[in-house]
C-alpha cells in the first residue's frame, strides 16, 4: 500500500460510516434508520478492505447489506406500531445509559490495547480460512450448520398460524 | 499487482455513482415544475378516498422467506472458502473433504425440508 490514496480513502469511508450511523440515531422513521443503517454497512465492508480483509468485506455486503436489512426492513413492517413517529420513548435514559457504559468499555480498550503496525498485511485469503475451516475447525463449521436449521426451524415455529399451533398441539 | 490496481477502479465507481445520483435528484429539484394543488395528494383521481392509517401490516410469510434467505446466504460465505481451496485439500485428505460439506449442506436441507413440508415455500 502506497501514496495517499488509502489514506484518503480511509477518511471518505470513515465519514460515510460516522455520518450514516447519526442518520442512524436521528432519523424520525424507523423505515429512513434502516437505510442508513445499510449505507453504515457498507461504510464498514470498505473498512475490511483497507485492511486487506477482502473476504471480510465480501461477507459484509452479502450478509449484512444484503440479507440482514431486508430481514430488519420485513421486521419492521410487520410491527403495527412501527410506523409512527420515532421520536419520544421511554426507554431512552436506559439507552443512553447503555450507550454511555459501551463508550467507557470501548474507550477502555482502545487504550489499553498495543497497536502496532506491520508492514506486510497478514495474509487473510479465503484459502486459509478453507483451509482452517477444513482441517482444526471441522467441528464449528459442522456445528455452525446445527445452528442455521436451529435458526430456520425456530423462527418457522414462531410464525405459525392460530390453526397450525393447535395442529401441533394435537400431534 | 498493487492495492491501487485492484481497489481503484471501485472506488471512482463509488464515488461516480453517487455524483450521478446526486445531480440527477437535484437537477429534478431544480428544473422540475411543482404545483401544490389538493387533488395532487389525492390517491385516487376518481372512486372513493381510502379511510384509515396508511400503515398496512405485511404478511408473516415475507419474513420467513428472508429468513430462509439468510440461512442460504450465510450457507453461501461458507461454501466459497471450501470451493477456493478444495482441490488443493483433496489431495492431502482425500474424500474427507468433500464429506465434510456434504454433512453440512445435509443438515441445512434437513432445515428446508422442514420448512417445506410445514408449507412455508407455498403461497397460500
Amino acid at each position: 500500500m502506497d501514496g495517499s490514496g488509502p489514506v484518503v480513502a480511509f477518511w471518505l469511508l470513515a465519514a460515510v460510516t460516522l455520518v450514516a450511523a447519526g442518520g442512524v440515531l436521528v432519523s424520525r422513521n424507523l423505515l429512513h434508520a434502516v437505510l442508513f443503517l445499510i449505507l453504515a454497512f457498507i461504510g464498514v465492508a470498505g473498512h475490511f478492505v483497507l485492511l486487506s480483509a477482502e473476504f471480510l468485506a465480501m461477507a459484509q455486503v452479502i450478509i449484512y447489506v444484503g440479507a440482514i436489512s431486508v430481514l430488519l426492513l420485513f421486521a419492521i413492517l410487520l410491527t403495527p406500531r412501527a410506523g409512527r413517529d420515532n421520536g419520544e420513548t421511554k426507554a431512552f435514559p436506559v439507552g443512553a445509559l447503555l450507550a454511555v457504559a459501551l463508550a467507557a468499555v470501548f474507550l477502555f480498550v482502545i487504550n489499553d490495547t498495543n497497536w502496532k503496525t506491520v508492514s506486510e498485511s497478514p495474509a487473510l485469503a479465503p484459502e486459509a480460512l478453507g483451509e482452517a475451516l477444513l482441517t482444526s475447525w471441522v467441528l464449528p463449521f459442522e456445528i455452525a450448520s446445527v445452528l442455521l436449521t436451529a435458526a430456520l426451524v425456530g423462527s418457522i415455529m414462531l410464525a405459525r398460524t392460530a390453526e397450525e399451533e393447535a395442529e401441533d398441539a394435537l400431534a | 499487482m498493487s492495492f491501487y490496481d485492484s481497489w481503484s477502479a471501485l472506488m471512482i465507481g463509488t464515488i461516480a455513482g453517487f455524483i450521478l445520483v446526486f445531480t440527477a435528484l437535484i437537477a429534478a429539484r431544480i428544473f422540475g415544475p411543482f404545483a401544490s394543488e389538493r387533488g395532487k395528494g389525492v390517491s385516487y383521481e376518481c372512486g372513493m378516498l381510502p379511510i384509515g392509517s396508511r400503515w398496512a401490516q405485511v404478511n408473516v410469510r415475507y419474513y420467513l422467506i428472508a429468513i430462509l434467505f439468510l440461512i442460504f446466504d450465510v450457507e453461501a460465505v461458507f461454501i466459497f472458502p471450501w470451493a477456493v481451496t478444495f482441490v488443493r485439500q483433496a489431495e492431502e485428505f482425500g474424500m474427507f473433504v468433500f464429506y465434510e460439506m456434504l454433512v453440512f449442506i445435509a443438515v441445512l436441507v434437513l432445515g428446508l425440508g422442514y420448512a417445506w413440508r410445514r408449507g412455508v415455500l407455498e403461497w397460500k
